[in-house]
């Protein structure tokens, strides 16, 4: 789909298992089991699944705030060990610090991650009009000096993906980023994202339990069951690029979405017990 | 007109009060050696201007010393208790059962140690304020929610990253509403200790015009220290609305 002849995958997950403490290994109680994937340069891949599956798990070993139980992570090559600094994440809650202006909160981590932090003081100039355009892209132009609190959470939203992508990270990580907004904001935050993938071409792996997200977005849209933690579906979505929203009302799109739910058992209540582990 | 009310309240309350007393004092004809009139109370207070002014210099320096000391000693510790589980664990529970001890039962120990003078009462001022600037600087810290501190962690940020981009800034409020309770502690604290254990200062100056039964002079020496207090309470709530307006959106 990406129309490049790469074929060294860029994530790789080589039969990862994770339990979150020595106790619950010891039982066998594993959060995520058996975790075998492998991303290509530049794909767009979506994590399904029922909450509670796992899917957050899968996004803390793939930043690697959380190292696998067994098996083991590969990133562009190289074994994950800690935090990576291509990356950038966003999640459910925007998480902008008030005391920050929106564009201020933008520019965070260029502070921290180099080779920006240590030019930071020289080049902010240089920097601001970059967060300014990136914002822009997003829709909010004329609000960098604006407080989050003063956005509404759509907005704030924006400004928490222009935060994961200013300093051009290789691999975007998005842990249900539009579940808190409204049907109509989402869908136009779709089309935002969209364009920022067309345009620049990073990783995306994206967790939702939307399965209509995960198929308009995605390339490649990987179906987790709760209880093991397990994936038990790959899908190669073959809609055409570039889509539209019009799309997602055609049969194809609704048959793929379709199977995709055919794949997610019955959701049942969990035993507090279950939830804890 | 509303706000215009609000802002003013509190000196038409003060005021409401003065007058009230003023008239029970008269019409009951209240000895002003057992209870001055606000009248008397200010006539002691420009007989005396120059002993009162002298002694309140005093108060007001060691407390400004001793609350000194309890910011340094507070936010060190607010943020060992506040960013390490262990510390957290540990120390609390001793800080609390110290803060339970009535502070003024340490001023003999402290005049065995240090003798009449500035000393005790720096020492008290500190003991009885650091203790509000630690548990706020501590909470502020350990209540740092972890989506925030994760935003930066994939980053590959240091603790010290986080401390610095997050942690603090997040404490600024809680520190400053600490310094609020603070300062008045520290008053307190200095007051108590002069009266007993030094020859200067408001604490020495209510002990001696009260044994000289001049009452509206130990009640001079009072308003001057609530007035003291006030002040400085003004001064750190501009400072607060100035530097944590975010945090404060809803006024």
């Amino acid at each position: 789909m990406s129309g490049r002849q790469d074929h060294a995958p860029f994530v790789e997950f080589q039969d990862v298992w994770l339990a979150y403490n020595e106790a619950l290994q010891a039982q066998g109680k594993f959060a995520v089991e058996a975790i075998d994937l492998r991303l290509r340069r530049g794909e767009f891949a979506a994590i399904v699944g029922p909450s509670g599956c796992g899917k957050s798990t899968f996004m803390k070993l793939a930043t690697g705030l959380r190292r696998a139980t067994r098996g083991q992570v590969l990133v562009d090559g190289q074994v994950l060990n800690g935090p990576l600094k291509i990356s950038g994440m966003a999640f459910q809650a925007p998480s902008l610090l008030p005391w920050r202006t929106t564009l201020d909160n933008v520019l965070l981590p260029l502070e921290i991650v180099e080779p920006y932090r240590s030019q930071f003081r020289q080049r902010r100039p240089e920097y601001e009009a970059r967060a300014i355009e990136l914002l822009a892209a997003v829709g909010l132009r004329g609000y960098e000096r604006n407080y989050p609190w003063q956005l509404s959470g759509g907005m704030q939203q924006r400004a928490s993906i222009c935060r994961a992508l200013i300093h051009e990270p290789q691999l975007l990580l998005l842990d249900e980023p539009f579940g808190a907004l409204d049907a109509f904001t989402r869908e136009e935050l779709w089309c935002i994202l969209r364009d920022l993938w067309q345009a620049r071409r990073f990783n995306v792996i994206l967790v939702t339990h939307d399965l209509r997200e995960s198929v308009f977005l995605a390339d490649t849209v990987y179906v987790m069951s709760a209880g093991p933690g397990r994936i038990v579906l790959r899908s190669d979505i073959q809609q055409p690029r570039p889509r539209d929203l019009e799309t997602t009302y055609s049969r194809e799109f609704i048959d793929a979405v379709h199977e995709l739910r055919s794949h997610i058992g019955a959701v049942r209540p969990r035993t507090p017990q279950e939830v804890a582990a | 007109m509303n706000t215009r009310l609000e802002r003013w309240s509190p000196w038409l309350l003060v005021l409401a009060i003065v007058l009230l007393w003023q008239a029970i004092c008269s019409a009951l004809s209240v000895s002003e050696f057992i209870f001055p009139s606000p009248w008397r109370i200010a006539q002691q207070l420009v007989e005396f201007k120059g002993t009162i002014a002298m002694h309140a210099w005093r108060t007001f320096w060691v407390t400004m010393a001793g609350f000194g000391i309890a910011i340094v000693v507070g936010v060190l510790l607010g943020l060992l208790v506040g960013s390490s589980r262990l510390a957290y664990a540990a120390v609390y529970p001793v800080m609390t059962a110290f803060n339970a001890l009535p502070k003024a039962a340490f001023v003999p120990l402290l005049v065995v140690w240090f003798g009449i003078g500035a000393g005790p009462a720096i020492l008290t001022a500190f003991l009885i304020s650091f203790f509000p600037i630690m548990v706020n600087m501590a909470t502020g810290l350990a209540t740092l929610e972890p989506e925030l501190e994760d935003v930066l962690r994939v980053l590959g940020a240091t603790r010290m990253d986080v401390l610095r981009k997050i942690g603090l800034p997040r404490s600024l409020p809680y520190f400053y509403a600490s310094l609020k309770v603070a300062i008045t502690l520290a008053f307190v604290g200095t007051t108590v200790s002069e009266m007993t254990a030094a020859n200067e200062g408001i604490g020495y100056l209510l002990v001696s015009a009260g044994s000289a039964m001049q009452m509206g002079l130990a009640f001079a020496g009072l308003v001057v220290i609530g007035a003291m207090a006030m002040v400085m309470y003004a001064l750190f709530d501009g400072i607060e609305r100035h530097t944590t307006s975010w945090a404060h959106r809803g006024n």
